[in-house]
Order: structure tokens, then C-alpha cells, then sequence
């Protein structure tokens, strides 16, 4: 076994280093190399401990060494996301920033996928893929399935991670929206993707309850949906090789079709069933008592599946998609509507005689004010998807605010909750170090959310209506340039928002460095809680 | 008949009455009577002890103390 690792290791370093002298552009030229160190340095890694006597792993309790990880990365990657996300927001308000002795690397262009894949499949990606591993452990009451396979999905993804990241500053990318890595990164992900469900499935076949629990349910649907939203989406012939170039299969309108359809269920099944199986679990555990109602959460389960799926089309209204199918999608996204809110009164309800908790435990906090936000912002989409608010929300800001109040809201805000539970569990310590810091926050991460979309309400509702202003000959009042210069303070206003945000972050990742590195602080924290 | 024809046709045809109907029957099963203490079960597998894996049930007892 060791020796094929070692040949296939070694087949693939040469294959790298054969690209990276190859290459047609600098972008797989980098990323050959990337690959070519990590397959070397893994070769001797591999070769160094052949023949050795095998480490004894303890294989009775829970495998939660990945989920460590894991958190940290999440942790990190919510950073760097955050981080880029605020710069851009200041790029937008003072171009300036596009600063002409980093061209063409670091324009609005290049950096606005970078920050939207660091906070979407980096950040929420990480926190989904510990939390599952999490939970499917602890509600299966079984160990992890494929022992290091776990780590593999770990560390598969980071490179993921690297190789889209790197690809998008050095100009490589398919211009689709959330589906930018070029084809060798899509084929490197579906592999991670695939050994990523055989741990999942692997674990819940070996469970020990007899159910399966709800929270399971949402996370397989999530990963399973993405496989397949993943592979259709990215269908694509690569022009060389040697070359990140690739062409996609579909043309024209097939092709918008396809990718809103993968679009709007990366926001179903990433950033709404997956998180939604986060949310079934850390919820009743922090609140320490059963969800609501569980006939309910299947309900939601089920209508959420069979729903989602076909509100993609909304993103295409007034083009050359047929108006059937627009019609189609906007029915379905209204519909949508009640599961969302069903499934956000169960998260909620799950408080019922426990309300005093919101007072005395900053942690049930973040959770029921990213249940709040789910709630707003799956209120805000539906009405946004009816064919005639589209016609004034399209193309504004206002998309840009409500995206911002599901993902700052909804996903940050549950996967800070799901941090501050699972650090000091994970690294055997009573609490979280600073109780107040959590508190300091939440309120920089409320107020920051605030500021952004309120600031995107306005801007993107002015500038629809100036888009559509027309004088009584019939002649359209504004120039684009006239909206530009009257978004500026506007933009100011988000940018601040999104500093307020990363203090936030950033506050965080010390509290839980402060945890982990130990120091059980016990003196007189706010959010004891009155026993 | 051309492929897109045929497709769009059993799409809001059968297709659409089969997934209808596997979604009715689900609402209608979650409703079953006689559902709810097992219901109850599920729930609460969060809530049993997660400390270590050690201390939770053996694989014999399996499923016994559900339902």
C-alpha cells in the first residue's frame, strides 16, 4: 500500500513539474507548482515512515482531531474572507484602491471572487464540513468511518481552497458566478467531494441509534445536491493540458439556465440545508432541550428539497429564458417562503420556556439572531424573485444587501454560535475564555450587519429608480455614471459595516486562541447562567 | 416527437403528479398516528450524553431504547 502511495505521489509530482514547465499561463504555471511541492513533500513524508513501526491510534472514542482542525480553519478562513470583503467594499467607495502598481492582480475583478469563495466555500465550507463531522458522530453515537479519509477531505479542501484562491488573482476563471476554479480544481474537488460523502454515509451505516436524526438528513441532502449541482454545472473541455483555459459544454441560454440553477441551490443546499443541519443540532443542545417540533422539522426537510431546487430561474427574468420557466422559478421561490418560515419557528420555538436564556447566554444569542436573519432574508428573496420588484431590485445593490443579510446573518452568525460551542468542548475546557467578548461580538456583528444593509436598501433602490427615470420626452434622466457618484456615501456607510464585522472576527479568533491555549478563566463572566 | 417535446411533456405531466404525490405522502406519513413517541425518541438524540463515545450505548443495546 505504502509503495503504490509512493509511485502514484511521485507520478504525480512529475506530472506537475512537467506542467509547470509547459504551462500556457502563469496561473497553472503557479498552481503546477503548488502541486508539485505538496505531491514531493508528501512523497518523503510518505517514504520516511515506510517500514516503521505504525502508530497506535486509539480507535474507542470520537474522532475529533479533524474537527480541531477544522475549526481553526473555519476560524482563519473567516478572516481572510472577511478581511478581502471589506477591502473590495472600500475599493468600490474610493477606486483609488485599485492600486495601479498591483495590476492587474488585485482589481475589484479579481478580489470580488476571491472574497466571495473565502466566505462561501472556505469559511461556511470548513464550518460544514467540521460541524458534519461533528454531529453525525455524536448522533450516530459512532466514530468517524474510513479513519484517515477524514483528514484526506480535510486537507483536500484546503488545497481546493489554495488552487481556487491563487487561480482567481492570477486570472483564471470560467466567469461563472460561485463556479469560477477551471477544470482541473473542479475535478481535484469532485474527488475531495466524493471521499467526503463515504465518510458521511460510511458513519450514519455504522450509526448505533437506531434514526437517523434530522440534523443528518439536511447535511447529506447538502452534500449530495452539491455533488451533482458541481459536476453538471462545470461541464467543460479543457482547450489544452496544459493550459487552465477550458470551454463549457452548454451555450447561450442552456448556459444561464444551468448555472442559476447551480446558483440558487448552492444558496439552497450549502448556504441553507447545510447550515439548517447546524442549526437542528446547536440549537436544542444549547438551549439543552429537544427541537419544537420534529414532525415539523420534517416537513421543512421535505418541502425545503422539493422546492428549492426549482427557484433558480428567478435570476433570469427579462432575458431570453422563457418566460414559462421564469414564471416557474418565481412561483417556486414564493411557495419556498413557508418551509423557510416553518423551519425558522422550530428553530425558535425550541426556546419556548427557556426564553431567559437570550439574557443570561451570548452563545443562544448568535443563534437566535441568525434565526432572525434567516427569517428576514428568506421573507426578502421571495419578494425579490416576483417579476415586477425584480424589475427594480435586478442589477442594484439591493441583491448585494439581501445576499448580505442571509450570509453575514444567517450563516456568520450560526457558525460563530457553532464556534463558541464546539472550542472549549473540543479542547476539554469548561467555557469559552471571555464570555464578554462574545458579547462584544455579537453587538459588532449586529450593528455591522445593520449599517450594510440598510446602506444597500438605499443605494439599490435609488439607483433603480434613476435607472428607470425618464423625462416627459421620454429620454432617460441619468447617465451610469450619475448613479456612481450618488452611491458614494452610501458605499462608505457598508464599508464601515463590514469593519465593524471583522472586529468582530477578529475578537473571536482571540477568544477562542485565549481558550484553547488554556487559561479557564472563571472570574465572574456575564453570561453564567442563574441556576 | 423531438427530445425537448417529449421531456417537457412527461415533465408537467407525470413526472410532476409522481413527485407530488411521493411529497403528499410524506406530509401524510409524518402525520401517521402513533408517529409521535417515536418522534419524541429522535429528538432527543441530541440531548443523550456526548461526552465520550465510550460512555454511550453499546452496539447490542441498539436500538433498544428507542421506541
Amino acid at each position: 500500500m505504502e509503495y503504490i502511495k509512493l509511485i502514484a505521489l511521485g507520478l504525480v509530482a512529475l506530472v506537475s513539474a512537467m506542467g509547470a514547465n509547459f504551462a500556457h499561463d502563469l496561473a497553472y504555471q503557479v498552481h503546477a507548482v503548488i502541486i508539485m511541492v505538496v505531491a514531493a513533500g508528501m512523497f518523503v513524508w510518505v517514504l520516511r515512515g515506510i517500514d516503521e513501526p505504525r502508530e497506535v491510534h486509539d480507535v474507542s472514542g470520537y474522532s475529533d482531531g479533524v474537527i480541531r482542525a477544522g475549526v481553526i480553519a473555519t476560524a482563519f478562513w473567516g478572516l481572510a474572507g472577511f478581511l478581502v470583503g471589506t477591502f473590495i467594499a472600500f475599493q468600490l467607495a474610493f477606486p483609488v484602491l485599485n492600486f495601479d502598481w498591483a495590476q492587474p492582480f488585485t482589481n475589484f475583478g479579481r478580489l470580488r471572487p476571491l472574497h466571495t469563495s473565502a466566505v462561501i466555500f472556505a469559511f461556511g465550507g470548513n464550518a460544514l464540513i467540521c460541524t458534519s463531522f461533528y454531529v453525525v458522530q455524536r448522533t450516530s453515537a459512532a466514530r468517524l468511518f474510513g479513519g484517515n479519509l477524514a483528514w484526506f477531505v480535510f486537507w483536500g479542501y484546503q488545497l481546493f481552497i489554495v488552487l481556487a484562491a491563487t487561480g482567481y488573482v492570477l486570472g483564471a476563471t470560467q466567469s461563472k458566478e460561485y463556479a469560477e476554479p477551471e477544470w482541473y480544481v473542479d475535478i481535484w474537488l469532485t474527488i475531495v467531494w466524493v471521499a467526503y460523502l463515504v465518510v458521511f454515509l460510511g458513519t450514519i451505516f455504522m450509526r448505533r441509534e437506531k434514526h437517523i436524526y434530522v440534523a443528518n438528513w439536511f447535511y447529506l441532502s447538502f452534500i449530495i445536491t452539491v455533488a451533482m449541482l458541481h459536476i453538471v454545472n462545470n461541464l467543460s473541455i479543457p482547450v489544452s493540458f496544459w493550459g487552465s483555459k477550458s470551454v463549457q459544454v452548454f451555450a447561450g441560454v442552456q448556459d444561464a439556465m444551468t448555472q442559476w440553477w447551480y446558483g440558487h441551490n448552492a444558496v439552497g443546499f450549502f448556504l441553507t440545508a447545510g447550515f439548517l443541519g447546524m442549526m437542528y443540532y446547536f440549537v436544542p443542545k444549547q438551549a439543552e432541550r429537544p427541537i419544537y417540533s420534529y414532525k415539523l422539522s420534517i416537513i421543512h426537510f421535505w418541502a425545503l428539497i422539493f422546492l428549492y431546487i426549482w427557484a433558480g430561474p428567478h435570476h433570469l427574468h427579462y432575458t431570453a429564458l422563457p418566460d414559462w420557466a421564469a414564471t416557474l422559478g418565481m412561483v417556486f421561490s414564493i411557495v419556498l417562503w413557508m418551509p423557510s418560515w416553518g423551519g425558522m419557528i422550530n428553530g425558535l420555538m425550541t426556546l419556548q420556556g427557556a426564553w431567559d436564556k437570550l439574557r443570561t447566554d451570548p452563545i443562544m444569542r448568535m443563534f437566535v439572531i441568525s434565526l432572525g436573519f434567516y427569517g428576514m432574508s428568506t421573507f426578502e428573496g421571495p419578494m425579490m424573485s416576483i417579476r415586477a420588484v425584480n424589475s427594480l431590485s435586478h442589477y442594484t445593490d439591493w441583491t448585494i444587501g439581501h445576499v448580505h443579510s442571509g450570509a453575514l446573518g444567517w450563516n456568520g452568525m450560526i457558525t460563530f454560535g457553532a464556534l463558541y460551542f464546539l472550542t472549549p468542548r473540543l479542547w476539554g475546557r469548561a467555557q469559552m475564555h471571555s464570555m464578554s467578548a462574545i458579547n462584544w461580538h455579537f453587538w459588532l456583528a449586529t450593528i455591522g450587519i445593520v449599517l450594510y444593509a440598510s446602506s444597500m436598501w438605499v443605494t439599490g433602490i435609488m439607483e433603480g429608480l434613476m435607472w428607470r427615470e425618464v423625462d416627459d420626452q421620454g429620454f432617460l434622466v441619468n447617465t451610469f455614471a450619475d448613479t456612481v457618484a450618488a452611491k458614494f456615501p452610501m458605499y462608505v456607510v457598508r464599508g464601515l459595516g463590514g469593519v465593524l464585522y471583522l472586529t468582530g472576527g477578529i475578537i473571536m479568533c482571540w477568544n477562542m486562541w485565549m481558550t484553547v491555549r488554556g487559561g479557564a478563566k472563571h472570574s465572574a463572566p456575564v453570561g453564567v447562567p442563574a441556576e | 416527437m423531438d427530445t425537448y417535446s417529449f421531456l417537457r411533456q412527461l415533465a408537467d405531466s407525470w413526472v410532476l403528479l409522481a413527485m407530488f404525490g411521493f411529497f403528499v405522502a410524506v406530509i401524510l406519513w409524518a402525520f401517521r398516528p402513533g408517529g409521535g413517541a417515536t418522534y419524541d425518541s429522535i429528538a432527543n438524540i441530541p440531548l443523550r450524553d456526548d461526552a465520550t463515545l465510550r460512555d454511550t450505548r453499546s452496539p447490542t443495546e441498539k436500538g433498544a431504547t428507542d421506541d
